[in-house]
């Protein structure tokens, strides 16, 4: 009884933690399940009936609506990501192997949109899209707001992956003869890179789960999230579960195919 | 005396010494090219919405012509919001706050384990952890309703056991905080173990060589170790929560738990004429949050929380 | 421009240079020449300006005022890329997203050498890593990697190499083989090296020429033997090895010798062993030439009374280390040329005697009596 107690207690932030993973799981699990769930009118009770079936998964834009919210909130990611990880990391770059006046001031406004509640960023970018720039609401202003809140999440990303890095290494190469231009594309940036990729990805991610924000500045354009939200008074179609599930299978596989490589390319922080 | 003649050959532009300069010069304007787009995005879509937001929030109506204001400086409008909707501030308040603590209870054990004591699965926790966050968070709160609808296993259970007296618990603000504490788990856990993988694990070994029992090693060596990760969890934990409206809509119910993020949403789409009242309740929740957390961050962090 | 610096040739000259960092000065009025093709050491305690000094030589630094040059070339305000220099970094500095070979290959394949893979593989050879060619830096040991960095700047066959206390991070054994290495190598290749440390016995095992720096400016240079056997200041005599010194006032002069009166004993000096000849001086003399007498020794003049403090026995010599009369701790090294056991125990009184040839005197400076009553020079 005592070996069983101690063991108990040895382990306990293990047996909770295990805990606690199947409790971020529940959801998860629900909704892969219930991709499968044969129902009639909506998709919320388990239908004994015919369940479980593979006809949603045969025919993931069989639901009308899915498959455009899902590409627009594809080209919506892509886009924001492409420019929001460009502009953090010219910042980073600034942050980080430069000083200059006004340097901390930066760092703030870096910083704040981060501290900021969606629903004030949503807002505000809201009464400055209608009162004064005067846009119609809809794929570019979801863009804009997009970037706009990337950008801080990129920013400490690379600027992470920048401070790790020996400044030594920049003067090693410029004694063996590289300028400045070699010595950033030889040494920097493939050193950065690490960096920059995480802070894409990331980036997608904030931008392809956006809901708040994105219901604020889109008008009449739906990206997924949106979609699943206003669907859900009708009835969330299993669609939107097979979606959901692949997106989460494909992002994990992302992440571990990061991992394999990052350690296969281990070495990169002085 | 060389020296000198070193500096005015310097001053008169002799060539031999000349070339810094140059590079200098381009060297100085470097960092400030850098910055530009990405810091002219910010203030164009940042800073100016916000001052917008701001004279938003100050603004009148026409009277007669719900739906169009001018502008003004109406202070009146943050009377009025807060007077009426001050409930929803401090209920948003109430809910933030626990969700946070919660939070930290649930990711704390988590984060510790997978830092001392996951070992080789310390990646794969770390990829488990991360990788619910890639379905809709959408889609999971509305799993968490089903889940723990009236007709569910959970509900049902309880209600057997006689632990449930309101008979439900969606539409109560259990559930409302039990969203919000679930969404921002992995906003807890990521920067707390950050913290204790930093930590030297040789440091928990002398405090267990001095403290005979585990708690008070856990309170004054392991805790102390990981506050900044701590510090910045509950900060990517409280703010989201306190300005969060899509648990409360999905999970809670129309009447008794609805947060100030509601309220602004609604204002902004659904009540005409709301524009003043919504930019006021934003800008106040905005002011107020800035507050505390400055009040925090200067109480319990002294470095970067970046 | 660039070609033209990069083909600099010669000696190495540094002309009145001073480093400025705001209100501190790293480097003051500092001027030297290096022969070309010689060893030649930077020795100093940190913050000296020894590497601030070797950052200005690679381009890292520019200096505040001075010239530095190459030959007749002045290099002074180029880039490091413009300079035939290169450096072997104290934190080596190694570029971990490349293999060892590439990282060796990098310099010649900047300057457009057509076999630059292949003169990698040779640089490799020469520190014995061939083997390891295709490996990643963060695979290798310290030491390992202390040689990659080496061949990294060695492959260039620069007109000066620079190593910023390259052996630091080694343990003993493996430092004194590196130390070796570094001479058989300079030695067949027959670069310029110029080895900043502050670890006096390396500096004076390996240098043709040291130059000790304290405080941004150089106390004395010169081969290795004359700083140890004649320091030229108190700070000399304690940093290179130990000096056992005493504050005294010159009497007047005898033949060759010049007397002072030191702590209420009478002292002589050779007159080429001293600068000053006049007035206050720091008298000074190495443990090792001074000898422990039971008894009063024959002869009067260059002998000292004391009492032991303390015995160390380290096998080849004993050290003892003693208070004399002034209150100052001297320390005496004596081999143990006898098999006989020491006899000489802590709290016995002894006299101390040397050959006054082997006294020296510096001038007197607040590095001077603090130095009198420091032990190590380290």
């Amino acid at each position: 009884m005592r070996r069983a107690r101690s063991w108990v207690s040895d382990n306990i932030a293990m047996i909770i933690a295990v805990g606690v993973l199947v409790y971020l799981f529940l959801p998860v699990l629900y909704t892969f399940v219930f991709s499968f769930n044969n129902y009639r009118r909506s998709n919320i009770t388990w239908n004994p009936e015919g369940s479980p079936t593979l006809k949603h998964w045969a025919n993931p834009c069989g639901a009308p609506g899915v498959c455009p919210a899902l590409v627009e909130s594809i080209k919506i990611g892509a886009l924001a990501t492409l420019v929001a990880t460009v502009l953090g990391a010219l910042i980073a770059f600034a942050l980080v192997r430069y000083s200059f006046r006004g340097r901390s001031s930066t760092n703030v406004l870096v910083f704040l949109p981060m501290a900021t509640p969606e629903v004030v960023l949503g807002a505000s970018l809201l009464t400055i899209f209608i009162q004064a720039f005067r846009m119609d609401l809809g794929f570019w202003t979801v863009v804009i707001a997009h970037i706009m809140f990337c950008i801080s999440f990129v920013v400490v990303t690379v600027k992470a992956r920048l401070q790790s890095l020996d400044p030594r290494l920049e003067e090693a190469a410029s004694d063996l003869y590289a300028n400045p231009r070699t010595t950033f594309m030889r040494i920097t940036f493939p050193l950065a890179l690490p960096g920059i990729v995480a802070a894409a990805l990331l980036s997608f991610s904030l931008s392809f789960d956006d809901f708040i924000i994105t219901n604020f500045v889109s008008g009449n354009e739906t990206t997924f999230p949106k979609f699943v939200y206003v669907s859900y008074t009708r009835g969330i179609p299993a669609q939107a579960n097979v979606i959901g599930f692949s997106m989460f299978v494909i992002a994990v596989l992302c992440v571990i195919a990061a991992q394999v490589i990052g350690s296969r390319r281990r070495g990169a922080t002085a | 005396m060389t020296t000198a003649v070193a500096a005015s050959a310097r001053e008169a532009g002799d060539p031999q010494l000349t070339p810094p300069r140059a590079g200098a010069k381009r060297r100085r304007w470097t960092p400030y090219l850098l910055l530009i787009p990405g810091l002219l995005w910010l203030t164009l879509f940042f800073i100016v919405p916000l001052v917008q937001l701001g004279s938003a929030s100050l603004q009148s109506q026409w009277p007669g012509a719900p739906g169009y204001y001018y502008r003004d400086v109406n202070v009146g409008n943050y009377v009025e919001a807060l007077r009426t909707y001050g409930v929803h501030f401090l209920r948003s308040l109430l809910y933030a706050g626990t969700a946070t603590v919660l939070c930290f209870a649930v990711a704390f054990p988590l984060a510790y384990a997978m830092a001392f004591k996951a070992g080789r699965w310390r990646n794969v926790m770390l990829i488990l952890v991360v990788a619910p966050f890639f379905t809709s968070f959408i889609l999971r709160t509305i799993a968490w309703r089903q889940i723990l609808a009236d007709d569910g296993f959970v509900a049902s259970t309880l209600r057997a056991v006689h632990l449930l007296p309101g008979g439900h618990i969606t539409e109560t603000w259990v559930a409302v905080v039990a969203g919000l504490t679930y969404n921002f788990l992995p906003f807890m856990v990521l920067p707390i173990y950050t913290s204790l993988e930093r930590a030297d694990p040789r440091l928990l070994e002398a405090g267990r060589d001095l403290y005979a029992d585990r708690f008070t090693n856990l309170r004054t060596v392991t805790i102390p170790l990981a506050a900044p990760g701590i510090l910045a969890g509950t900060l990517l934990t409280f703010i989201p929560a306190a300005g969060d409206y899509v648990n409360a809509e999905l999970l809670g119910s129309d009447t008794s738990t609805k947060m100030v993020g509601n309220v602004i949403n609604s204002q902004f789409f659904t009540v005409l004429g709301g524009y003043p009242t919504a930019a006021a309740l934003s800008i106040s929740l905005m002011i107020l949050i800035l507050v505390l957390v400055l009040g925090y961050v200067r109480r319990f962090g002294t470095e970067e929380v970046l | 421009m660039a070609t033209n610096t990069r083909e600099a040739h010669g000696d190495l000259v540094l002309e009145n240079v001073t480093k400025e960092f705001g209100d501190f000065t790293a480097v003051d009025d500092l001027s030297l020449v290096v022969p070309r093709g010689s060893f030649f050491a930077l020795l100093g305690p940190s913050g000296c300006g020894k590497t601030t000094t070797l950052r200005m030589v690679a381009g890292l630094e520019q200096p505040t005022a001075g010239r530095v040059l190459i030959g007749e070339t002045d290099l002074t305000g180029t880039r490091p890329h413009e300079r035939p220099v290169n450096t072997v970094f104290q934190s080596y500095a190694l570029f971990p997203h490349l293999t060892v070979r590439e990282n060796v290959a990098f310099g010649p394949k900047r300057r457009k050498a057509s076999d630059a893979m292949r003169q990698a593989d040779d640089a490799l050879e020469l520190v014995q890593l061939s083997h390891l060619a295709g490996r990643k830096p963060m695979q290798l040991s310290g030491g390992q990697q202390q040689r990659v960095a080496l061949a990294r700047a060695v492959v260039n066959h620069p007109e000066v190499l620079l190593l910023d206390e390259p052996l630091g991070a080694l343990d003993l054994k493996l430092r004194r083989q590196m130390q070796v290495e570094l001479k058989r190598i300079q030695s067949e290749v027959g670069l310029t090296f110029i080895h900043v440390t502050h670890d006096q016995e390396e500096a004076m095992t390996m240098a043709d020429t040291v130059a000790v720096m304290n405080g941004g400016r150089i106390e004395q240079m010169g081969p290795p033997e004359r700083l140890y056997d004649l320091p030229r200041t108190a700070f000399v005599a304690n940093f290179v090895g130990q000096s056992n010194l005493g504050v005294g006032r010159i009497l007047g002069t005898d033949g060759d010798f010049v007397m002072a009166e030191v702590s209420n004993t009478k002292v002589r000096i050779p007159k080429q062993r001293t600068e000053i000849h006049d007035g206050e001086v720091m008298f000074g003399v190495r443990p090792e030439k001074v000898r422990i007498h039971e008894s009063q020794p024959d002869g009067t003049g260059n002998d000292v009374r004391a009492t032991v403090t303390d015995v160390s026995f380290s096998g080849v010599a004993t050290q003892y280390l003693v208070t004399v009369p002034s209150g100052a701790n001297w320390s005496v090294y004596e081999q143990n040329l006898d098999v006989d056991p020491i006899s000489v125990r802590p709290g016995d009184d002894v006299w101390l005697s040397w050959d006054p040839t082997h006294a020296f005197a510096v001038p007197v400076d607040e590095h001077g009596s603090k130095a009198a009553l420091v032990e190590d020079g380290a």
